[in-house]
């Protein structure tokens, strides 16, 4: 890694730190608990152009790699915030990018960048297909110049503070397909030009308290101009976004891990109990430092990943996966060492532990589950057979 | 319009201060501008914008001062330019005399800089260059405007507040409160980085360096005491005076 690059790294971390640092812990636990979404943090990320980071200079972005990316979320998470509120804005548009015609992507894109307009919606999940994404229903008929959907999408995050969202539907059913991966489509849905009735959404509570939705399709028409890719050939518009995705999200999840780290370290040497700090008591002390050590292992494969992932590596993807299984992983380890560290402090809401180790922990299951990285690296990795 | 802005890298302020045989230990430590000086910059970028005009941002400091001024180019700043030669480098005295020699090298209709640094406190450097290069100076202001081509600020005194009229050119210095400093935005970071910093000498400046040298003269320097736990006196009244003249005569002797 070259020193400019590093520089940059830093420069980056302390720009996001900057604007984090206007938005303290209590804002945060506001958000959570009020189910409000952070609108005011989101805009100031967007108009330091911090959100547009990724999008080529061409279409009114900064044109930076992912793994700057992972540092921009990193930093988020680290400060006590929740960047999952806003990590769809920052890599959403990729499938945009990569497979959308020039005029789709110039229509879009600057106003992407800028922030005056809001990708934050992905809609993949059906009730009947999560990870076997093949199998969704939602079904999109092409009629004249437009294209009629129905179905419906469960846990799609962030409707209601979205303009546009990004919706994968089968133009042709799994059973006519020679290929079961054929026959899907994107479509980029505007809803500014939605009519009412044609989506429909139910919230669903999490303990995450964001805006997360069941969504229903009634009729909703699309301009066929909106199809990203070429019909039939939506998931592959998808699936090449996974690699750079796994990168990302292993930043969000390294922050978490480095903001409890540096909280139980901070908590724990005030904390005075039997006439001394208790991070002098090895039980407290030790796990703290294991999760440091494991979160510093996770951090490195992250480059190593993120590197051979610029240098179009094939192996990058593998790496990728691996990273965002032990980022996720160490941040976890590292919220168990700073709940214990807290004590029943930890259960207090005033404390932010217990909200930011629900986050930390939902990172284990999406956006990918930990399992499914374990079958893929024993499967495709080690050559053992297919374990499911 | 032309605006200077002078910069000082000082001590994050939430740095421990460490001293390693009497020299304050500056392994590893975070360096900020000078907090004052945000302020200074926020508004000298702020007046180009609303007047028109461009801003010089200059430090005098060693290389990694040259962090503080791609933070002002990131802002907005037009031109930087670093005094990185150490024989350049002193007290008060010297570095104002350091600072109109770059001054004088172009002509500044507004100079601004922070009312003190937050690392030695001596509030003398603005003052000072406005004194070397003849022009006026208001300390401490809170409020910036320009109306009819005249300067008009506000200024703190101990909680009052006066206002004053100049003209320019002129020199001020930024209190608390003047402004809320911008953060920097990702392609201003970018175009920062792009930029070059202009890096002077004393022959650049066509100074003597005798002539510049320190009146001052850093003799020793020590952390102060840690203050003790008080002592709160029990007892009736009269018991608790009589343990105080104790006190003060037996253990703090100042009562003989």
């Amino acid at each position: 890694m070259g020193v400019a690059l590093t520089d940059l790294h830093q420069d980056i971390r302390e720009g996001v730190r900057e604007i984090c640092s206007r938005f303290d812990q209590d804002y945060w636990r506001k958000s959570h608990e009020e189910h409000r979404y952070p609108t005011e943090f989101v805009k100031a990320m967007s108009d330091a152009g911090w959100l547009g980071a990724l999008i080529p200079e061409e279409y009114g972005g900064s044109g930076l790699g992912f793994l700057e990316g992972a540092i921009i979320l990193e930093e988020i998470n680290r400060s006590g915030g929740n960047a999952n509120q806003v990590h769809a804005q920052l890599y959403t548009m990729g499938a945009l990018l990569r497979h959308g015609s020039e005029e789709l992507k110039r229509r879009y894109l600057p106003q992407i960048a800028s922030g005056e307009l809001r990708l934050q919606t992905f809609a993949v999940t059906e009730p009947d297909a999560g990870t076997d994404t093949t199998k969704i229903k939602t079904r999109a008929v092409k009629k004249g110049d437009k294209y009629i959907i129905n179905g419906q999408k469960i846990f799609i995050s962030r409707f209601n503070n979205t303009d546009l969202l990004l919706l994968l539907a089968r133009t042709t059913p799994l059973d006519q397909v020679q290929k079961k991966t054929h026959g899907i489509s994107l479509f980029l849905v505007d809803k500014r030009e939605v009519p009412e009735g044609q989506i429909e959404a139910t919230p669903i509570d999490t303990m995450l308290g964001g805006d997360t939705n069941q969504l229903f399709f009634n009729d909703l028409e699309v301009p066929a101009e909106n199809l990203i890719g070429e019909e039939g050939r939506g998931l592959y518009c998808v699936m090449d976004g996974m690699v750079a995705e796994r990168i990302l999200v292993s930043g969000s999840a390294l922050g978490n891990g480095k903001y409890f780290i540096d909280q139980a370290v901070n908590y724990g040497n005030q904390r005075i109990v039997f006439d001394r700090p208790i991070t002098q008591n090895q039980g407290i002390q030790f796990p703290i430092a294991k999760a440091y050590m494991e979160l510093r292992a996770a951090e490195a494969l992250l480059y190593e990943a993120a590197r051979k992932f610029d240098e179009k590596d094939p192996t990058a993807g593998a790496d990728a996966n691996m990273a965002k299984y032990l980022c996720s992983e160490a941040a976890y380890n590292a919220a168990e060492a700073c709940m214990q560290t807290f004590g029943g402090y930890a259960a207090a809401n005033e404390y932010h532990i217990n909200r930011k180790w629900m986050q930390t922990r939902m990172m284990k299951i999406a956006p990918i589950s930990s399992n499914l990285i374990l079958s893929y690296v024993g499967q495709h990795v080690l050559k053992m057979p297919r374990s499911f | 319009m032309k605006i200077l802005v002078l910069l000082k890298q000082t001590f994050d302020t939430e740095e421990q201060i460490e001293l390693f045989d009497g020299e304050v230990n500056e392994n590893g430590v975070k360096y900020i501008i000078n907090p004052y000086d945000e302020y200074a910059l926020e508004e000298a970028v702020a007046v180009k914008e609303k007047y028109g005009g461009e801003v010089t941002a200059v430090t005098v400091g060693p290389d990694r001062a040259e962090s503080a001024l791609r933070h002002a180019l990131a802002v907005g700043v037009d031109r930087a330019i670093i005094v990185n030669d150490e024989s350049l480098f002193g007290d008060e005295y010297t570095i104002s005399k350091v600072l109109a020699a770059v001054a004088k090298q172009d002509s500044y209709d507004l100079i601004f800089c922070g009312h003190m640094a937050v690392d030695d406190g001596a509030a003398q450097v603005g003052p000072r260059l406005a004194e070397e290069l003849g022009i006026p100076h208001i300390t401490t202001i809170t409020n910036f405007e320009i109306e009819d081509g005249k300067v008009k600020v506000e200024k703190d005194v101990e909680g009052d507040v006066e206002v004053i009229e100049a003209d320019m050119p002129v020199l001020v210095t930024a209190q608390q409160g003047l402004n809320e400093p911008r953060y920097p935005s990702l392609p201003g970071i970018m175009k920062a980085k792009k930029k070059t910093i202009e890096r002077l000498e004393a022959e650049d400046l066509d100074i003597d360096i005798e002539e510049i040298a320190p009146k001052t003269e850093i003799v020793g320097q020590y952390l102060p005491e840690r203050k003790k736990a008080g002592k709160v006196l029990k007892g009736d009244i009269g018991e608790q005076v009589f343990e105080l003249v104790e006190l003060l005569r037996n253990e703090a002797k100042v009562i003989i």
